[in-house]
């Protein structure tokens, strides 16, 4: 199981080029998790407890609106990743993660991804740099949305 | 055609596309000769007692008969266009300007990326490449609307995704409820769109930053500058390049584009001055 999970993980944009010591240590931490169309990954307020890889699959991130219901911010789909609030005192998610259609993920413990960090700090460092480059592509979009540049100048 | 003089067209249908756009369909008053372009060509066109602007062409280049034109009502001219009705006539100067480069496309994959009504005037290289789909390899579809609502061509997109030869991947900036597709901007269909780097052109049309954050990504996944294709918009009156209204560095837009090379126009893009 752990090496069927170890085959599936290296093939992911996110763990691509760590090294194989490195993808052992993560796949300690990961589980194969499957998320039904409607389903949460995680709601806003929530112990931030997990890290999310998608394999297949649409993810919503949203936020609830008293006034508009959920919003969707914004859509990720294979290849990304979900959260880094495991990773962020106070350790709670910022929004809610909802499938929008059949989504498969590796799902990794956020503890227990955060304490191998500590221990090895190279992973950490290795694990950083990669979260900061989903950092920079996502706030690179934001900025962008927020632009509004198709609406009327 | 001589190239100051409009020629009358009459408005055969009047399409309303989204809440702020619309397409004409024309036909020549003067000639029975039909119209013919190529993809990414523009005609300036005059409502009489208004004023006369650039727009590009968004039909078919292989049906000659109608002449079709999509904007959006956002100026003076096009909101008195937005008026116009069957019947109504508009003079046409053009076609003008340089081609979306479908020739030098052939045996490639073929990424188109559009943003808003920047789909407009990709849509006849969609018409072409569909038609001579044998000569391509994959065709790529990159679209970003604002909101669901906005997406142009809607029925039109479904019915080019359903030939199963074309992947079509559309994405909002803001959802509305009910909607299941993907929220983001263009740029994020980027990284996974399914093309192979070395053997692909790309064409972008939209707002200039839209195009900017394009680029980088398209660069970004091994696309030579070379490779990657913009029209650009500048404010174009005569469309020959005497005029110089629309001079770019040492570019005409009107005559020498509005498409360009990323490696032609690297050093004039995203400059401030000009």
């Amino acid at each position: 199981m752990i090496e069927s999970l170890e085959k599936v993980l290296v093939q992911h944009p996110f763990v691509e080029g760590l090294k194989p010591e490195h993808i052992s240590l993560i796949v300690g931490c990961a589980k194969n998790v499957v998320f039904e169309p409607g389903k949460y990954l995680f709601k806003e307020g929530e112990d931030a407890n997990s890290f999310y890889i998608i394999r297949s699959g649409k993810v919503a991130l949203e936020v609830y609106s008293p006034e508009k219901g959920s919003i969707i911010i914004q859509t990720l789909d294979e290849g990304d990743i979900i959260g880094w609030s495991w990773m962020v005192p106070p350790y709670q998610w910022k929004f809610d993660a909802r499938a929008v259609e059949l989504t498969r993920v590796i799902e990794l413990d956020g503890n227990c991804l955060r304490s191998k960090c500590e221990d090895d700090q190279s992973l950490g460092y290795e694990i950083m740099k990669r979260l900061a480059n989903v950092f920079d592509n996502r706030i690179s979009a934001m900025r962008m949305q927020l632009l509004d540049l198709f609406g009327k100048s | 055609m001589q190239a100051m003089i409009p020629s009358s067209y009459r408005i055969q249908k009047f399409i309303k596309e989204t809440q702020d756009t619309f397409t004409i369909e024309l036909k020549s008053i003067e000639s029975k000769n039909g119209f013919t372009f190529e993809p990414g060509q523009f005609n300036m066109i005059y409502i009489y007692g208004i004023g006369e602007i650039p727009i590009s062409i968004s039909g078919d280049p292989n049906k000659s008969g109608i002449l079709t034109h999509t904007t959006r009502a956002v100026g003076i001219v096009t909101k008195e266009m937005a008026k116009l009705k069957k019947g109504d006539i508009v003079g046409i100067r053009g076609p003008f300007g340089r081609p979306w480069p479908v020739r030098e496309a052939v045996g490639n994959d073929i990424v188109i990326v559009a943003g808003g009504i920047g789909l407009a005037p990709l849509r006849p290289v969609i018409y072409h490449v569909l038609e001579n789909r044998e000569y391509y390899g994959r065709i790529i579809l990159l679209y970003g609307a604002r909101t669901p609502q906005d997406i142009l061509f809607r029925k039109e997109l479904e019915k080019f995704r359903s030939r199963l030869d074309i992947d079509i991947i559309v994405t909002v900036d803001r959802a509305i409820k009910g909607w299941t597709g993907n929220v983001g901007v263009v740029t994020t269909l980027i990284p996974r769109a399914p093309f192979d780097p070395i053997n692909t052109i790309a064409m972008i049309c939209g707002p200039e930053i839209m195009m900017r954050y394009t680029i980088i990504e398209l660069i970004k996944r091994g696309l030579g500058k070379d490779k990657i294709y913009v029209t650009m918009e500048r404010n174009m009156k005569c469309g020959i390049g005497f005029c110089g209204h629309c001079q770019y560095g040492t570019e005409f837009i009107c005559k020498d584009g509005p498409v360009f090379s990323y490696k032609e126009i690297e050093h004039l893009f995203g400059k401030r001055e000009l």
